[in-house]
């Protein structure tokens, strides 16, 4: 099996090798449209920028390779709100792959909500084979300032002031907004699930 | 909902653990990865790795060392300790740190904290300050706690977020050691008006101790070393317990 990781300016892409390694696989980083066209599976990590994000895949062609793409991808963070139709952030147009917005968090009251929200959220309603494995309310751990809001995709539920989507599912594209390569045991079994799709 | 977290914290040179660590589980006491991994098994949230080596090479050591630990930990984990340049981030960050901290060098240089979190987010930027309290007010200490200032360690730490520091690390001199508890006025001073994470530092001796952190001084995370490394509380207990008192915990 063939697991292509889409190499683009953005981090955390060791961590991702990393865990899959620990799950005895080992992942190809790479912005070749061939490789990662060719791959059984894709995932799409990342933590930056909206639009620098973006700008990037869009230079390298990235853009309309992702939405092409046949085989189970799944979008990481950051990749999650890449694969939605609109960011916030700095106002950008993204792959549109869900068709959600992406929001800025907001105190309702100063100081209530801490942004990013960082660490530990459980999620929940969850319903998607890559919760096969993955108990309700499962903690996750999450490093994020945006969110993508709920839409007929979710298909896992955060609540931080709001409910918003943890997870999107729609045919081949699964995405994430917490890191499971992170997120001890709970993580490392989500990723299990995605990699035998 | 958002958990509070347990932070263990780990002194490294050259490459080990420093503090003696006492586990009859791990092959090697002194290995900064086994205790980390140990760690994360048994709950923690997260881990911090400070670095405390003198020498030349730490750099290239550490950068090994953090491989190593990503390689082989599966929750995030801060790396500090002697951060003065972009560069050193980016080789930390690359080698597979979640995120780093600063403290001496960006209270010299406060510019620091705007373009590390520039260029790597905020959300990767943990800012320590090692503050204590004296003539009726908390002050910012340099070096390891060998060199005063006379700001107050609030206005830094408002000045750092304001740079783009992603989350405080407050160190209280005064309770550090003491295992009397953590410094509840100021940490809740920080954790109330600034709209980032405090964790919270120096002081834990019982399981209430974190309670009290957690729901008087609100602080959204609590570190400690030693009663971890000597196994006084154990993760799971302290889990349970905290579970039990109804702080919101991962458990």
């Amino acid at each position: 099996m063939k697991t292509a990781i889409i190499k683009y300016n953005a981090g955390n892409i060791r961590s991702v090798l990393f865990a899959l390694e620990r799950l005895g696989v080992s992942g190809t980083v790479t912005d070749d449209p061939e490789e990662i066209r060719s791959a059984d599976k894709v995932i799409f990590p990342g933590v930056g920028e909206a639009s620098t994000a973006m700008q990037y895949l869009r230079q390298k062609g990235l853009d309309k390779l992702i939405v092409s793409l046949q085989q189970p991808v799944l979008g990481i963070c950051l990749g999650l709100q890449l694969l939605c139709r609109h960011s916030e952030e700095n106002d950008t147009t993204c792959l549109g792959v869900f068709d959600v917005e992406v929001k800025r968090f907001q105190s309702p009251v100063p100081n209530l909500l801490k942004i990013p929200q960082i660490g530990w959220n459980n999620i929940a309603g969850l319903h998607s084979t890559l919760f096969e494995h993955v108990p309700e309310n499962s903690y996750m751990y999450f490093v994020h300032s945006y969110y993508a809001a709920l839409s007929p995709d979710t298909v896992a539920i955060t609540n931080y002031v709001i409910n918003y989507s943890a997870a999107l599912q729609k045919d081949n594209f699964y995405a994430v907004q917490f890191h499971p390569e992170k997120s001890a045991d709970a993580g490392a079994r989500l990723l299990e699930s995605f990699l035998k799709l | 909902m958002l958990t509070k977290r347990i932070i263990p914290c780990l002194d490294i040179k050259d490459g080990r653990t420093v503090k003696g660590v006492n586990f009859e589980n791990i092959r090697d006491a002194g290995d900064p990865i086994e205790l980390g991994a140990l760690y994360a098994q048994q709950g923690a949230d997260e881990l911090v790795f400070l670095d405390i080596t003198a020498t030349n090479e730490r750099r290239k050591t550490l950068a090994e060392l953090v491989t190593n630990i990503a390689r082989h930990v599966n929750i995030p984990f801060t790396v500090g300790g002697g951060i003065a340049a972009v560069e050193d981030v980016s080789v930390l960050l690359q080698s597979g740190a979640d995120k780093i901290s600063v403290n001496t060098s960006a209270f010299k240089r406060p510019e620091l904290v705007d373009e590390l979190a520039r260029e790597f987010g905020s959300q990767c930027i943990v800012l320590a300050i090692d503050t204590r309290f004296e003539d009726g007010d908390w002050y910012v200490y340099l070096n390891g706690g060998r060199v005063k200032t006379d700001v107050k360690a609030y206005d830094w730490a408002r000045e750092a977020v304001s740079r783009g520091a992603g989350e405080i690390l407050l160190t209280s001199m005064n309770n550090d050691g003491t295992k009397q508890g953590f410094a509840l006025d100021i940490t809740g001073l920080l954790s109330q008006n600034l709209n980032v994470p405090v964790i919270a530092s120096g002081g834990a001796g019982t399981m209430e101790h974190f309670v009290d952190v957690f729901e008087t001084a609100q602080a959204d995370a609590a570190l400690a070393a030693s009663i971890f490394h000597y196994k006084e509380i154990e993760i799971p207990a302290l889990k349970q317990y905290l579970y039990k008192k109804g702080v919101n915990i991962r458990f």
